[in-house]
């Protein structure tokens, strides 16, 4: 049995993962053609790469089917709770930096702080016959985040993707998602509210604390961690 | 730890002394709607109750309480006054403490009546003390009445009053809000460009979504004219403040409450109805001068919650929920009634964890 080393199966974060490997000596790559799946670790013996989606990666850690992994803190904490007991973070990668956000329309000049978007859910509220929806796929970070500010009377509605649209369309008055430049939420009219960082992400590698370590493991796992460390 | 079988049999036992004690046993599905339950708790309860759906009936909630159901029952064809009980699991989604159970049996006692509130609770409070007997328990109590009628008393604007009320529940949100009402927390500087902007919508860009042009403008006017509003009064703070810090046995709360009362005298009908409850506790044979009363008490639980709220923990154990929780909803049955509402009062065990402390004590 080898270590097993969860890296994102496609795109950007792929690629830069593959280069901080490579620039401490551990070389990953795809086997055969890019559409296949399998991966391949030079430099180092005992180490077998997973390419899998992004966000199956904390579950797979905190199941203990892999025993590193490379994912975003977004998604580890919103997919893992208590998630410190489940994993530990090994180093932060530098790059996949996105922050996790509550924005709302730009045409809200009465909305800045999460105490305006609180008497602003309740005026919706008795307005409208229904909560000031919140659109999101990040439930358990968002929901924790409001509570912790008090914030009553909106209601999260979800959305897998394009949540910045939301708004123009209707099904929804606001939303929280990941942003990095800013760029998308400003093109689809939306403004950041001044306290409204929920969370600061970026591409970090995990160890599984559930994951056991038997002989010969254990050795690889410090080998490999003394020189990515 | 006791088995099922065992914390099964006790549940039978409670629920046989409340039938005894004059309760209608019910029962109440297991799988509830979940609108019903988001509408009254809002996104809160998601974190706390399990949600699951089917395409057919859309989303349902794992009975969180037996309350809801409950009342419901009652408003729709419930004879009045009513007593009932019940017996069965909740369920409640664990994030944060693996060693909190998600799944647990509660026994509860539940008094629907017009008549006399405060032998209500005095009969709710005395038969769930009656069933812990024996049990090395404290037993703590509180008015939610008693903060509600402060703040509908206060000498100032209804929005703000409304504001208050809101957040009665969330005592962080309800301390920012008073700060603010009270000119002591700062202007925020964007809250301050808005209100000395010439035209505020200038800046707004297309407009998108469903919070219409008409509503902003409506409540930059609503907090302009807030701005204008003079501070809530230092002395009417302070009373707000002594009274929330309130935590005696019940006569000496009662009597901190009453010099409170000569700067707030809206509270005076609630300290009646504490004063009449004391007296009807005593009736039952509780003692009042050993029972603890903290205003504060029962703000950061569930809202419904707007009257007496009492609660049973072990002080030895910190690491367990309360043994019994209970209190006065009468808003509750007003929300669920469809224009209908009636006074009630209940109370909740936990058979297995009563079981667990009397294995601890032999």
């Amino acid at each position: 049995m080898s270590l097993k080393l969860g890296v994102p199966s496609k795109g950007r974060l792929m690629e830069k993962t593959f280069a901080w490997f490579e620039k401490r000596g551990i070389t990953l790559s795809r086997a055969g053609s890019d559409r296949e799946y399998a991966g391949r670790v030079d430099g180092i013996e005992g180490v077998t790469l997973v390419l899998l989606s992004a966000g199956e990666i904390p579950r797979e850690l905190a199941a203990g089917r892999l025993h590193l992994g490379v994912t975003g803190t977004d998604l580890v904490h919103e997919k893992l709770p208590r998630w410190e007991q489940q994993v530990e973070e090994i180093a932060p990668l530098g790059f996949g930096q996105a922050d996790l956000i509550i924005a709302v329309p730009r045409a809200w000049v009465d909305v800045d702080t999460l105490d305006d978007l609180d008497a602003a859910a309740a005026a919706f509220r008795a307005r409208h016959g229904h909560r000031l929806r919140i659109a999101t796929k990040y439930h358990r970070l968002v929901r924790e985040f409001l509570t912790q500010a008090g914030v009553a009377d909106y209601t999260l509605v979800d959305s897998q993707g394009a949540t910045e649209g939301t708004v123009t369309n209707e099904t929804a008055e606001a939303i929280a998602d990941i942003t990095s430049t800013g760029e998308t939420l400003r093109a689809n009219h939306l403004k950041i509210l001044s306290d409204g960082l929920i969370l600061r992400s970026q591409a970090t590698l995990w160890r599984s604390r559930v994951a056991g370590t038997p002989d010969g493991q254990r050795e690889t796992l410090d080998n490999l961690l003394r020189r990515l460390g | 730890m006791p088995s099922r079988a065992e914390t099964l049999e006790q549940a039978a036992r409670l629920r046989a002394g409340f039938e005894v004690a004059g309760a209608q046993p019910v029962e109440t599905p297991i799988l509830q709607p979940a609108e019903t339950l988001l509408d009254l708790y809002g996104e809160d309860i998601r974190g706390r109750a399990y949600v699951t759906s089917d395409a057919l009936r859309g989303e349902q909630m794992l009975r969180p309480d037996f309350t809801v159901p409950v009342v419901q029952m009652h408003m729709a064809h419930g004879a009045e006054p009513a007593r009932y009980t019940y017996a069965g699991e909740v369920f409640r989604r664990q994030e944060h403490d693996p060693d909190r159970a998600n799944e647990y049996i509660q026994v509860g006692y539940e008094v629907f009546d017009r008549e006399a509130p405060a032998e209500a609770d005095a009969e709710v409070f005395a038969l769930i003390a009656q069933a812990l007997d024996g049990l090395d328990l404290r037993a703590a109590t509180g008015d939610i009445g008693i903060l509600m009628a402060a703040v509908e008393g206060l000498r100032t604007t209804e929005r703000r009053k409304a504001a208050l009320m809101r957040h009665i529940w969330r005592p962080r949100r309800f301390r920012a809000l008073l700060d603010r009402f009270a000119g002591r927390a700062p202007v925020p500087a964007s809250r301050a460009a808005l209100l000395a902007a010439a035209d505020p919508m200038v800046e707004a860009g297309p407009m998108i979504g469903k919070r219409s042009g008409t509503e902003i403008v409506e409540r930059i006017a609503a907090l302009r004219a807030d701005a204008a509003e003079p501070p809530i009064a230092e002395a009417e703070l302070r009373a707000l403040e002594t009274l929330l810090a309130v935590r005696e046995t019940m006569p000496f709360a009662l009597e901190r409450l009453r010099d409170v009362a000569v700067d707030l005298p809206q509270i005076t009908p609630a300290l009646d109805r504490l004063e009449a409850r004391i007296g009807a506790l005593q009736g039952r044979g509780i003692d009042v001068d050993r029972l603890e009363f903290e205003a504060s008490y029962g703000r950061t639980s569930m809202e419904y919650y707007d009257g007496f709220v009492f609660g049973f923990s072990a002080e030895r154990r910190p690491d367990l929920p309360p043994v019994a929780t209970g209190g006065r909803y009468d808003a509750l049955t007003r929300q669920l009634g469809n224009g209908a509402e009636i006074p009630a009062v209940g109370g909740v065990l936990r058979p297995g964890l009563m079981l667990e402390l009397g294995e601890g004590a032999r």
